[in-house]
């Protein structure tokens, strides 16, 4: 007996296989399918999606579990429910969890616990060099092995070009993207903000764009003369923008991601002091911020991740020096990226989608992000224009460390499938894996919103 | 003036708290300087104190290094007749690991009347300010801003140059890039009138400062020459994690104020350094003694600038 879903009447946009229009989205047991029987239609569920846009499901290939180690901040489970939330249906978590992702083992029970307690996918990365610390390589083999789908040292970034060249050049032999967060140690050592104005007015450590153009320009060397594909993460500098531009026209193997916070904000939101406001890297200048959305629309920057980072309350309600850097991005992406890249008339929403979906799914070859015959059902419905106010009562993430916190935000995820399971109906996240729990925000009131 | 004429506030202060000098209005300032005039006024008596404060209690919650600033403060509160209680880092239960709102919730369920916080993390005294009800005076947040500092700053030199202060040209020689003090003065010396030239070594004064509206400097013949006062800054070494400049033997040599570079002032101009002063570094051990040096008369101005500070804030914040 199949398992048969229409989801009518909803404006169907696959950037992957160029189709946009207004009509019906079939699926049979958990993929998509072009038709159905005339008996298949009739035992069929109906998700009715009139108004809505239906988009395969997002894929963000940055994000932090903090599992295992700082389940305090995040948990798989956790984490997974925001992404549901988000219309994110894949996601690749980053290996700076504690025990760092640098062995088989923790792979291994991080792929143990997603496979219990996700309800979306998930693929774990594996660190470049052991323990993080930028001096030995991991053993690269046998996380590719044990199933990771990129190698990093995100949060940290290799300083040493000897390590860097031979990590490159061994993970290629794999297949694995080399995932770099581009950051010169000594030129941003106590920073707090974007080297600036702002950070000039505010009395905090600046941390100039030069600390990321130097390794920006450093991994498109590195990655020419090694031939290997170097990931350039959150991108947040103008020059770097430039650097890569050159670097794609001499057809070099580098992609590269920005972020909503980096498309959406500057260093002059700082001026509060806020916590969540501090990333790294930082928010910079409008100059930046410009850059970063002409380089995402001329393709120079390949596609958006949100580097979703979790931190607590508590953690992040200290003196700004003190607080940790980061913020959680997955249940916002969209509705932030609606604002500044298409409501504003910058991009139509395939172009958008495009950059969520199918672009991040093809820098790491996951059989992700489309809405093609035989694809995975997983998919995202969205209203565009719903206008909604992230806050404890709406955020399914264990932290809530977001700088749209009580903002307006205009776009709004109403229902999210993975292989055809509902696994968010617009106010609670349904797990397949445990039926009859629903699971609602911690912050929300015992009585059902409306 | 007696105390009792200033028992009603002036109708131009309405903050509870003073964090910075970069929000306030000229009228703002004005009426700290003829509040502080008010109070300078009973510094010479042998009965120093006023009632204005009488059964409030006042927290100086120091949690860097100071001696100046905070005996000041101390001293401020008791002539105003508040009961005052210093905290300073290693006696706080921050070193217990004890957040800084705990500790400020803590004591403000200790039912003090206000707190005045030094702290080495810039927006420390902002963050206070959203946490407790009381009056929070910034006493210093790290690089950021130390308002009464630029305060006393201006009242000495309206004291030696008179009230209006416009056209007055004022140069802060040293280690910009790290100072409070600095950034204090740069916002409240521009909103009087003056006109600041920021001078040092281009490590420690970035060009990003004109933004501000001020001249930079790094030749210190040009920066001298028609100023009527120059501010010394010292350096700061506990805010320095990396070599802005190759020793203090060559800052010294290249921007100590000496006598030769002394000589370059106008005849009437005045020397000033916030402290604490390192002698033979920044400034020569005689100039700091001279008749131009104004060290001094800037520490006492520091006592009426602060009773006037903390009057205003107690009478704005929510126990009036």
């Amino acid at each position: 007996m199949s398992d048969i879903l229409v989801i009518q009447g909803g404006r169907i946009i696959d950037p992957a296989s160029g189709r946009d229009e207004t009509g019906d989205l079939f699926v049979a047991d958990g993929k998509i399918v072009r038709t159905l029987s005339p008996v298949q239609r009739k035992g069929a569920r109906i998700i009715d999606a009139r108004g809505l846009v239906v988009a395969p499901g997002l894929v963000d290939i940055h994000v932090h579990l903090r599992e295992p180690g700082q389940t305090h901040k995040e948990t798989i489970e956790s984490g997974s429910w925001a992404a549901a939330a988000g219309g994110v249906t894949s996601m690749v978590c980053m290996p700076n969890t504690s025990p760092p992702c640098d062995n088989a083992g923790t792979i291994q029970l991080i792929n143990d616990v997603i496979a219990r307690q996700s309800v979306v996918n998930v693929w774990p990365t594996g660190c470049l060099t052991i323990n993080r610390d930028g001096e030995k390589l991991a053993p690269i083999g046998s996380l590719k092995r044990a199933g990771v789908v990129a190698i990093t040292d995100d949060g940290d970034c290799v300083q040493n070009n000897e390590i860097m060249r031979r990590a490159v050049e061994y993970a290629n032999m794999f297949g694995l993207v080399v995932m770099d967060h581009c950051q010169d140690e000594k030129l941003t050592e106590g920073a707090a903000m974007h080297e600036g104005e702002w950070s000039l007015r505010l009395g905090l450590r600046g941390w100039p764009s030069a600390a990321e153009d130097i390794i920006v320009a450093r991994n498109v060397i590195l990655s020419e003369h090694t031939g290997a594909h170097i990931h350039l993460q959150h991108i947040s500098s103008a020059f770097s923008v430039d650097v890569i531009r050159r670097a794609k026209q001499r057809k070099a193997r580098i992609t590269a991601e920005a972020t909503p916070h980096h498309l959406a904000l500057t260093d002059a939101d700082l001026r509060g002091y806020d916590t969540n406001f501090k990333m790294n890297p930082p928010l910079r200048a409008e100059a930046d911020r410009q850059a970063i959305i002409e380089g995402l629309l001329d393709g120079t920057l390949d596609i958006i991740s949100t580097d979703h980072a979790p931190h607590t309350d508590y953690e992040k309600d200290v003196e700004f020096d003190y607080a940790p850097f980061g913020i959680i991005g997955l249940e916002t992406c969209l509705a932030v990226c609606l604002e500044t890249l298409h409501h504003n008339g910058r991009c139509d929403l395939a172009f958008l989608l495009s950059r969520l979906t199918h672009k991040p799914a093809e820098i790491l070859r996951l059989p992700k992000g489309t809405l093609a015959e035989g694809a995975d059902a997983d998919i995202c419905i969205f209203d565009p224009d719903e206008r909604w106010v992230p806050s404890a009562a709406t955020l399914f993430s264990r932290s809530h460390n977001s700088p749209w916190l009580g903002k307006t935000l205009r776009g709004r995820v109403k229902r999210t499938l993975v292989s055809g399971h509902e696994v968010f109906d617009g106010e609670q996240i349904i797990s397949p894996k445990e039926p009859g729990r629903a699971i609602r925000p911690a912050g929300a009131s015992a009585a059902p919103a409306r | 003036m007696t105390a009792a004429a200033l028992s009603s506030p002036p109708a131009h202060w309405m903050r509870k708290d003073l964090l910075g000098i970069e929000d306030l209005s000229p009228e703002e300032l004005e009426c700290i300087f003829t509040t502080a005039e008010q109070f300078k006024a009973t510094l010479g008596r042998t009965q120093k104190k006023v009632p204005s404060l009488r059964g409030r209690t006042i927290v100086n919650l120091f949690l860097e290094p100071s001696t100046r600033t905070r005996v000041a403060f101390e001293i401020a509160a008791s002539r105003l007749s508040a009961d005052v209680i210093s905290i300073t880092g290693n006696s706080s239960s921050l070193v217990k690991g004890e957040t800084l709102r705990d500790t400020a919730q803590n004591i403000q369920a200790l039912n003090a009347d206000m707190l005045v916080i030094r702290h080495s993390a810039a927006g420390s005294a902002q963050y206070l300010g959203r946490i407790v009800k009381i009056p929070v005076i910034n006493a210093g947040d790290g690089a950021h801003e130390h308002p009464t500092q630029a305060l006393l700053d201006a009242f000495t030199l309206r004291e030696k140059f008179g009230r209006d202060l416009r056209k007055l040209k004022v140069t802060i020689l040293g280690d910009i890039l790290f100072s409070r003090v600095a950034r204090s003065n740069i916002w409240c010396l521009q909103k009087l009138g003056v006109e600041v030239t920021l001078a040092g070594p281009a490590t420690l004064v970035p060009p990003l400062f004109t933004r501000f509206g001020v001249r930079v400097s790094h030749n210190l013949r040009e920066a001298l020459a028609d100023a009527d006062a120059v501010m010394l800054l010292r350096i700061q070494h506990e805010r320095q994690t990396s070599s802005h400049f190759p020793s203090l033997g060559e800052y010294t040599s290249m921007f100590g104020l000496n006598r030769l570079r002394a000589s370059w002032l106008k005849p009437g101009a005045i020397i000033m350094h916030p402290g604490p002063i390192n002698r033979g570094v920044e400034i020569d051990s005689e100039l700091a003694d001279s008749s131009r040096s104004v060290i001094l008369e800037q520490v006492t101005n520091g006592i009426a600038v602060r009773m006037a500070v903390l009057y205003l804030c107690a009478s704005a914040g929510p126990k009036n």
